[in-house]
C-alpha cells in the first residue's frame, strides 16, 4: 500500500462536551476525520470552535465522550491513563504555541527530556539530543537557556523536542502564534520538511492561512462540527 | 538529570527558598535546643547508677535519719557499702553563687561513685584534712580556685561562714557527669554542731547504698524500710534513678510544656514549607503538564516535587542542626549554673533528622495530589 495513501488517524462518531457548574457545553459533535499517514493537516477554525479540543484528542490528552479515535492499530481511546501516557511518549511529538520549553535547562537537555523515558543512556541521549538540534539548525546554541534565544529559535528547539522520540505524529497547536512573520515561516517549513522529508504526520491547529497554506490538507472545524471548507478564502482571514 | 532538575528549580526563587531554608534551620535548631534543655533537666537521671540506693526520711527529705541507722543497714542483705551525708546549702560570697554542696562522709561516698575521677594524692589529702573539700572542675573553673584556696561558703542551713581547704579537683568519667558540685566533710559540719547545736548533731539528711547488683534494688529497698518501720524515723528507699526522677517530677509540667512547644516549632515550620512547595508547584503547573503530556507518569512528578521539598528540608535542618553545636555551647555558657550538664544528645540530632525528613515529606503531599490529579489540558490551559 502506499505509505500516504493509507489512513493514519480514523476518527468515527466523536462527540467532546465539557461542564460548566450545571451547564454541559457540546464542544465536538459527531466528528468524523481519516488523516493520512505522512499527511500535512490544518485545523482552522474560529476560536472556541473545537479545534484544540479535537487535537487533545487525537494527541492522547483528554478522553472522548462517545466515538472512537484509531490511530495505526492502537485505538486510544480504550486506553487508561496510564496507557495513554505510555503510548503518547512514543508516539506523538507536541509543538505549542509558547513553545513550553523548562526554563531552568538547557537547549539540549529540554531536546534530552522525552529520551529520560526511554531506555537510552545519557550519552546515547545527547547524541540524539544533539542531533535533533542539528536538524533544526540549534547545534550552536546547545547550552542556551530558553530565555537566552529568541521566539523562532525557542520553537525550534520545541520542535526539536517533539521530534526527538521519532514520534508518528506531530501535534502543533498554533505554532506560530507568538511568532514574527520570519520566524513563523522558518518554523513552518521545518514543519514541512518533517512531513515531506521524514514521513511525519503533522496536524496543525492554526488561525493564521498563511501557516495553513503550507499545509497540503485543511478542515475547518466550526460549531464543533467539521467540514472541508474548500470555499474558505485565505485573503478573509488575512 | 532529573536530580538537576531539583536542584535548578529548588532554587529558582532564590530569596524565598532561602527564606525557607533559614526558617528551617532556626526551627530545627530552636527544637534541638529545647529537647536538649529537657535532656539537661534528666542529666542527673541519666547518670544516676542502677547499684546505688538512696535512704531518706518517709514524711520528707527536709526531715533528717539518726546516723545510728548506717550500721543497721549495712547488716542488710544485698547491701555492699553505705555512706551518707547533708545537703549543705552554703553559697559563695554571694547568693547569686548557687551550686550543688554536700557535707559527706570522703571515703564512702566517693568509693560509691567511682565516676568522680580524682588522682590518688588529693583524693588522699581530702581523706586526712577534715576541713578540706573538693570541687568539680567547671566549678573550679567558674570561680578561678586552685589547690589549697581556702573557700569560704555562707551556710544557709548551718549558719555562719565556713571555711574549707580545696584539697582536690574531681572531672567526671564522662561529659554525662555534673563537674559542678562541691563535697566537704560531714564530720567537720557535725562536730562544729555537737558544740553549737546539739539536737541537730549526729543527724543526716540521706544515705547512699551500695548493692551487689541492680536486680536486689526492689528487695534490698523493702529490707531498708521494713528494718525502720515503726521507728521515730521511717524511711523511704529508692532507687538513685527514682530519687533523681522525684526532683524532676517537680518540673514535669514546665517539661511537658517544653516538649509541646519544640513540636509546635516544628508544626509551624511544616506549614511554612508546604506554603513555599504549594506556590512553586503553583507556579509551574504549566511545566507540570508539559511533563505529563511528553508522557513522563505521576512517579516521575512526585519524586521531581519531593525531592524538592526535601532538599529544601535538608538543608535547613542541616544547617540547624550544625548550628545547634555552637548554640548548645553558648547557651550552656549562659546558663551552666542551672544545667551543670548540658548536651546535644545523638538522640536529639536522630530526633532533628526525623523531623526534617516529615517536614520534607509532609510538605509535598499536597503539591504532590494536585499535579497527579489535575487533568493535562487544564494544566496546559488549553481547553478551547
Amino acid at each position: 500500500m502506499n505509505k500516504k495513501n493509507s489512513s493514519l488517524v480514523q476518527i468515527r462518531n466523536l462527540y467532546k462536551s465539557y461542564r460548566r457548574g450545571n451547564q454541559i457545553i457540546p464542544v465536538l459533535d459527531n466528528i468524523g476525520l481519516d488523516i493520512k499517514e505522512a499527511e500535512f493537516l490544518a485545523l482552522m477554525g474560529p476560536s472556541g470552535s473545537g479545534k484544540s479540543t479535537l487535537l487533545n484528542l487525537i494527541a492522547g490528552l483528554d478522553q472522548v465522550d462517545r466515538g472512537t479515535i484509531k490511530i495505526g492499530r492502537v485505538e486510544i481511546t480504550s486506553l487508561s491513563e496510564t496507557e495513554l501516557a505510555e503510548w503518547r511518549a512514543s508516539n506523538v511529538g507536541f509543538i505549542f504555541q509558547f513553545y513550553n520549553l523548562i526554563p531552568v535547562l538547557t537547549a539540549l537537555e529540554n531536546v534530552e527530556l522525552p529520551l529520560l523515558l526511554t531506555g537510552l543512556s545519557r550519552k546515547e541521549r545527547r547524541r540524539h539530543a544533539a542531533l535533533a538540534l542539528e536538524l533544526v539548525s540549534l547545534q550552536d546554541r546547545m547550552d542556551h537557556h530558553p530565555r537566552q534565544l529568541s521566539g523562532g529559535q525557542q520553537q525550534r528547539v520545541a520542535i526539536a523536542r517533539a521530534v526527538v522520540t521519532d514520534p508518528t505524529i506531530l501535534v502543533a497547536d498554533e505554532p506560530t502564534g507568538d511568532l514574527d512573520r520570519t520566524s513563523a515561516e522558518e518554523v513552518l517549513q521545518l514543519m514541512e520538511r518533517l512531513s515531506v522529508d521524514l514521513g511525519k504526520t503533522v496536524i496543525m491547529v492554526t488561525h493564521d492561512p498563511r501557516a495553513a497554506k503550507k499545509a497540503r490538507t485543511m478542515r475547518y472545524l466550526d460549531k464543533g462540527v467539521l467540514t472541508d471548507a474548500p470555499e474558505i478564502s485565505f485573503t478573509e482571514f488575512l | 538529570m532529573l536530580l538537576k532538575l531539583v536542584l535548578r528549580n529548588s532554587f529558582r526563587h532564590r530569596l524565598r527558598s532561602l527564606l525557607t531554608v533559614a526558617g528551617m534551620g532556626v526551627a530545627v535548631l530552636a527544637f534541638a535546643l529545647l529537647r536538649t534543655v529537657v535532656s539537661a533537666w534528666y542529666a542527673g537521671v541519666e547518670a544516676s547508677s542502677a547499684n546505688r540506693l538512696v535512704t531518706r526520711n518517709s514524711i520528707s527529705l527536709v526531715f533528717p535519719l539518726p546516723l545510728s541507722y548506717r550500721d543497721k543497714i549495712r547488716q542488710i542483705d544485698g547491701v555492699k557499702k553505705v555512706s551518707y551525708g547533708n545537703w549543705f546549702g552554703g553559697y559563695y560570697i554571694d547568693r547569686k553563687n548557687f551550686f550543688a554542696n554536700f557535707a559527706v562522709e570522703p571515703e564512702s561516698y566517693l568509693s560509691l561513685y567511682p565516676e568522680y575521677l580524682l588522682p590518688d594524692s588529693q583524693r588522699t589529702a581530702f581523706y586526712r584534712d577534715r576541713k578540706s573539700c573538693v570541687a568539680g572542675r567547671k566549678l573550679a573553673r567558674r570561680f578561678g580556685w586552685k589547690i589549697g584556696d581556702t573557700i569560704t561558703l555562707t551556710g544557709t542551713i548551718f549558719p555562719g561562714n565556713w571555711d574549707f581547704v580545696l584539697r582536690g579537683i574531681y572531672r567526671g568519667r564522662d561529659d554525662t557527669i555534673d563537674e559542678n558540685q562541691f563535697f566537704l566533710h560531714w564530720d567537720y559540719i557535725n562536730e562544729t554542731l555537737k558544740k553549737t547545736v546539739p539536737r541537730r548533731a549526729d543527724q543526716v539528711g540521706f544515705y547512699v547504698v551500695g548493692i551487689a547488683a541492680p536486680e536486689l534494688a526492689a528487695k534490698t529497698a523493702e529490707a531498708i524500710d521494713r528494718a525502720f518501720k515503726n521507728s521515730r524515723a521511717e524511711t523511704l528507699t529508692e532507687t538513685e534513678k527514682a530519687f533523681q526522677l522525684s526532683f524532676v517530677s517537680m518540673s514535669e509540667a514546665i517539661l511537658t510544656a517544653i516538649r509541646l512547644v519544640s513540636f509546635v516549632v516544628i508544626v509551624i515550620i511544616l506549614v511554612v514549607v508546604a506554603n513555599t512547595m504549594v506556590m512553586s508547584v503553583r507556579e509551574r503547573a504549566g511545566e507540570y503538564a508539559v511533563f505529563k503530556t511528553l508522557g513522563f507518569g505521576s512517579f516521575y512528578l512526585a519524586a521531581l516535587i519531593l525531592g524538592e521539598s526535601l532538599l529544601i528540608a535538608g538543608l535547613g535542618g542541616a544547617a540547624g542542626i550544625v548550628l545547634t553545636f555552637p548554640a548548645a555551647k553558648a547557651f550552656a555558657a549562659a546558663v551552666g549554673n542551672w544545667f551543670p550538664v548540658f548536651k546535644v544528645e545523638a538522640l536529639t540530632v536522630y530526633l532533628a533528622v526525623a523531623a526534617a525528613l516529615v517536614v520534607g515529606i509532609v510538605a509535598a503531599v499536597v503539591p504532590i495530589w494536585r499535579v497527579v490529579s489535575v487533568r493535562v489540558v487544564e494544566g496546559l490551559g488549553r481547553i478551547e
